[in-house]
């Protein structure tokens, strides 16, 4: 074989083509053929004719061949592909090697942005992408009327109106429903020692099945076991396992509730987290049977739960409850109550009544993060770009090699792709730190939380993250190196030269973008942080700090309803005596319900001789207390407190709230005056401050309370008001309650902050994170400055010299550095405070009593921007300052 | 030639191939030659046959490909033997003499087989 002569090298010029090969190798075997034949003495027409009929069949063999061909060639692509991208990702890992320094500040920047991308994400999926966990979760629905100033009372139903609904609507295949005035610690379990307190969920009989939960063992209640009292319970599985230490032989065993033998039926699955859906940040360990016949006149008890049938729609189950609506009554005993759930009968699907409110603080925490992976990435193509003018010969070189450019261009990109892989590899470790962390703040009360995991999605999120942000980054300096003028680089042998300065100016531009990216990100948190801090200053009517909370256990079983209330004011006399003894004490009060807990409201109380058309008079919240205990919580009261002289034989007392005098005797003095329920005289003793009822941020509406030795309570919360830090009275108070009726049990010492905690404590989550973004964006602001700065003072270095020589001092120099480095800030703060302005005015439904516009955040931000940039910009300046010139001049 | 001996040459082309590359790189044609040479012409019916098996070698990576100029200045198409191709013959010839010294032995036999005895 001869080589192929040089001119005859340009057949397969534009590139490879199987085809020609083939047609090309065959004819060459024919002529050479015919040759042989010919020199054997064949005729010309008679060899060709011979040479075809030895081959074959040369039109199959060519296809055969253009087929193989076109294979081989794709294999070789791809096979060049791989080969060239492993060299890549060797020469990469040889550069990055060589700069450990800026590698591992990359790798470090990136694993914060995707690491919190990748959080934030999984938040997101649990609370609003994916589906509740419920089979068919889809088919569930919340029945609540539209939302209104009264909490759960209002959304809550009676049992003749839960039975009316689901005799009487068609598009459900189950209606169901708890109760929805379950406290935590209502129940005692007796069963062994000392008692113990536990939590029970009065839940109707098909709860379970309607919401598709199989027990894990045992069974579930049966729609029949609603009516009438049965002592059966089912376990939660976090309970069983606690209290239980996994009995596998549990079900069917009796233990004692509150004093009375209860049957455990069956045992809940490890999936099923009643507080995660219905009642965020409670746990509930066990469940009982709701009797729907005992609750009858108990008023609106039951929240509504369907599953609606396949198929149907939210719209149509709309339709059908409104067609149902007027017909149902509130109790059947009154026909005056027909029609009283008019127009209050409003299905939404589950998941929107759990997350919905959500909704928006998500989606605005979703942007925050993405916003800091955009300042990441930015940040990160400002670095590369300085690194690939140092690296600009390097190019030129390869580039004169023949490196295309698209290979050169993929090569920056398979940096910028190891650098994001490394980042996300380190961020999904960080974000499942913070996961572990986020999915056991019990004491956050968002839905779902405990659910959080990572997941395939998250997973998948992650990839897509990084690779995103490998092309956000990479390309830009890919394309600007690539795009080069090749000569001009090989020529450019200093860091003087033209290619430079258009760099920087485009770095300039990156970091003006990013200081605004972070301006936005500090008048979010900002914005937010002053709502945050605005929520905290209300004045919740109460004082919470110094004062804690005990569920106390009393016995006031006597024959009548007289008698017991002398005996239950017998009893909780002692206990405030004793406990008031205690060194430290400064006030005892005991009341049946907290503020800030959930809603509940008894009747219509009528002021004496007025005449209100019906629908104008609140139903007022109802508290049950007894004397100290507007004292012990520190409401501020005019008129009187109640007396241990308040007895049932006394005659009726009540307090109000300013809100509700206002509507019962406007403009008039409210002590003195009468309220009539029904025909009973209720004489209003004082007047108190309106209390926040059920969140801090809502408004307050009418309140009443009655004395406990005149009225039932639904249980006592023991209210001490301390002049010590409160956890250290817990063990004394448990001691002397322990005294008085060792039936006791060891329940919560709650300090009354923890409950205004809790009740802020979703706004505090989202500030939390808001604000920690805005930090980590500031700091990545900083460093772009400080970058841009410190180049263009290295880059400068030589002028600096000079000037220096001729005369400029230090102070000059550095006031000149400092000067570049404020002109960059104050572009980005003012591109800044216009997203911003834009920003603010979308997350305004976040904000509680600030304007979108507020002047001291956006003052504030430009402090802190300024100060930032001053600071990162002061370090180049220094060096700069510090340049000798002989030695610069010397240098070139 | 009838379907059996066919099939029969399917499996032996390629390494008839290999082999015709042993003593450096030929053309297709001049692999033809070789093997209806030294086969006297028992070997390859058709011409064409031929490469497909070449090409298949070629895609196995068992040969190389290059063009090059033949002995009257033509262009064409130069198959080369890898070292993966001369492995892979010296496997070939192995099994194949192997097999051939057994069919022989076989195909020799002048006697029916004595039962033997059980040990």
């Amino acid at each position: 074989m001869t080589p192929t002569p040089i001119w005859r090298r340009y057949a397969r010029m534009f590139g490879p083509d199987p085809a020609a090969d083939v047609k090309e190798e065959l004819s060459f075997h024919l002529q050479a053929k015919v040759d042989d034949l010919v020199a054997h003495g064949w005729q010309p027409q008679a060899a060709r004719d011979e040479a075809e009929r030895q081959f074959g069949d040369l039109h199959a063999v060519q296809n055969i061949g253009i087929r193989m061909g076109e294979k081989m060639e794709r294999n070789k692509r791809l096979g060049d592909y791989w080969t060239d991208s492993l060299h890549d990702v060797r020469y990469t890992f040889r550069t990055l090697r060589r700069d450990p320094g800026f590698a591992a500040i990359s790798v470090l920047i990136l694993a914060l942005a995707i690491g919190a991308n990748i959080a934030v994400f999984s938040v997101v999926n649990t609370l609003l992408l994916r589906p509740l966990p419920f089979p068919d979760s889809r088919q569930l629905v919340w029945i609540a009327p539209p939302p209104t100033a009264c909490g759960l009372s209002c959304a809550t139903y009676s049992a003749d109106a839960y039975e009316e609904f689901r005799e009487q609507s068609r598009v459900y295949q189950g209606v169901t429903g708890y109760m929805a005035f379950s406290t935590p610690d209502n129940m005692r379990f007796t069963g062994r020692g000392e008692p113990e307190p536990a939590t029970s969920f009065e839940v109707i009989g098909d709860f379970f099945q309607v919401l598709g939960v199989q027990p894990a063992m045992g069974r579930l209640f049966t729609q029949d076991e609603s009516r009438g009292s049965h002592p059966i319970a089912l376990l939660s599985n976090a309970y069983w396992r606690r209290q239980f230490a996994s009995d596998p032989s549990i079900v069917g065993k009796a233990v004692e509730l509150d004093g009375t033998p209860v049957t455990i039926v069956g045992v809940l699955p490890d999936s099923f987290d009643f507080g995660a859906v219905f009642s965020p940040g409670a746990k509930v360990d066990l469940f009982t049977p709701l009797d729907l016949n005992q609750e009858r006149d108990w008023g609106n008890i039951v929240t509504l739960i369907g599953r609606l049938k396949p198929g149907a729609t939210v719209a149509q189950a709309l339709d059908d409850a409104n067609r149902v609506a007027p017909n149902l009554y509130f109790n059947v005993k009154y026909p005056q109550t027909l029609g009283r759930y008019k127009g209050g009968l409003i299905p939404v699907p589950l998941k929107d009544y759990v997350t919905g409110k959500l909704r928006q603080s998500l989606i605005a925490l979703w942007c925050a993060v993405g916003t800091i992976l955009l300042i990441a990435g930015v940040n990160l193509s400002n670095l590369l770009l300085a690194r690939a003018v140092a690296r600009a010969k390097e190019f030129a070189v390869r580039g004169a090699l023949g490196a295309s450019r698209g290979r050169i261009v993929r090569q920056l990109l398979m940096e910028s792709l190891v650098l994001s892989s490394a980042g996300g590899a380190l961020g999904l470790g960080l974000a499942l730190m913070l996961i572990g962390w986020l999915a056991h703040q019990g004491s956050v009360a968002l839905p779902l939380l405990s659910s959080l995991r990572i997941d395939g999605q998250t997973l998948a999120w992650t990839i897509l993250v990084a690779v995103f942000t490998a092309m956000l980054f990479g390309l830009l300096p890919g394309l600007r190196i690539a795009g080069g003028n090749l000569q001009e680089m090989l020529k450019d042998s200093g860091p003087g030269a033209g290619m430079g300065r258009k760099h920087e100016r485009v770095r300039a531009g990156l970091v003006v973008f990013e200081v605004a990216l972070a301006c936005v990100l500090l008048v979010s948190a900002g914005l937010l942080l002053r709502s945050f801090v605005k929520v905290l200053d209300v004045d919740l009517g109460f004082q919470p700090d110094r004062a804690a909370s005990i569920k106390v256990e009393y016995d006031d079983s006597a024959p009548t309803e007289e008698a017991r209330q002398s005996k239950r004011g017998e009893i909780f006399q002692q206990v405030i005596a004793r406990v008031s003894a205690l060194p430290g004490v400064e006030a005892v009060g005991i009341s049946d319900y907290l503020p800030l807990g959930p809603n509940r409201e008894w009747d219509t109380p009528v002021p004496q001789g007025k005449i209100f058309s019906p629908g104008d008079l609140p139903d007022p919240l109802v508290y049950v207390i007894t004397p100290g205990f507007i004292r012990a919580m520190g409401i501020h009261i005019r008129g009187r407190d109640f007396t241990w002289a308040d007895g049932p034989h006394s005659e009726r007392v009540v307090l109000i709230n300013a809100s509700a005098a206002r509507v019962y005797w406007p403009g008039e003095d409210a002590v003195g005056k009468i309220l009539m329920r029904d025909k009973e005289e209720n004489h209003v003793v004082g007047v108190v401050d309106d209390v926040h009822e059920e969140t801090v941020e809502g408004g307050t509406g009418s309140q009443i309370y009655y004395p406990a030795m005149q009225q039932g309570p639904s249980g006592a919360q023991l209210v001490i008001r301390t002049s010590l830090p409160p956890a250290t009275l817990a063990a004394s108070v448990l001691r002397a309650l322990r005294e008085l009726n060792p039936n006791q049990p060891a329940a919560e010492f709650r300090p009354i902050q923890t409950i205004v905690d809790r009740a802020v404590s979703p706004r505090r989550f989202f500030m939390l994170l808001v604000a920690a973004f805005a930090g980590l964006g500031l700091l990545l602001a900083a460093l772009g400055i400080y970058g841009v700065i410190s180049y263009s003072v290295t880059r400068q270095a030589q002028a600096i010299g000079i000037r220096m020589a001729l005369g400029a001092t230090a102070g000059h120099v550095q006031r000149q550095v400092l000067a570049g480095t404020l002109r960059l800030a104050f572009a980005g703060m003012a591109l800044g405070t216009l997203l911003a302005l834009a920003v603010a005015k979308l997350i305004s439904s976040l904000l509680f009593a600030t304007s979108s516009w507020d002047l001291p955040t956006y003052l504030g931000m430009a402090l802190a921007l300024l100060l930032v940039a001053a600071l990162s910009g002061y370090i180049p300046a220094r060096r700069a300052s510090g340049v000798n010139p002989m030695e610069v001049l010397r240098s070139n | 030639m009838d379907i059996a001996k066919l099939e029969f040459l399917r499996g032996t082309l390629d390494v008839l191939i290999l082999k015709a590359l042993v003593w450096g790189p030929l053309h297709g044609y001049a692999v033809t030659k070789f093997i209806r040479r030294l086969s006297d012409d028992v070997l390859l019916l058709e011409e064409g046959t031929l490469y497909p098996a070449l090409w298949r070698l070629e895609s196995k990576g068992l040969v190389d490909a290059e063009w090059g100029l033949s002995e009257n200045n033509r262009r064409a198409k130069f198959y080369r033997l890898t070292a993966v191709g001369r492995r892979q013959l010296r496997h070939e010839v192995r099994t194949w003499e192997a097999y051939a010294a057994a069919v022989a032995k076989v195909l020799g036999a002048t006697q029916p087989l004595v039962p033997e005895k059980i040990a």
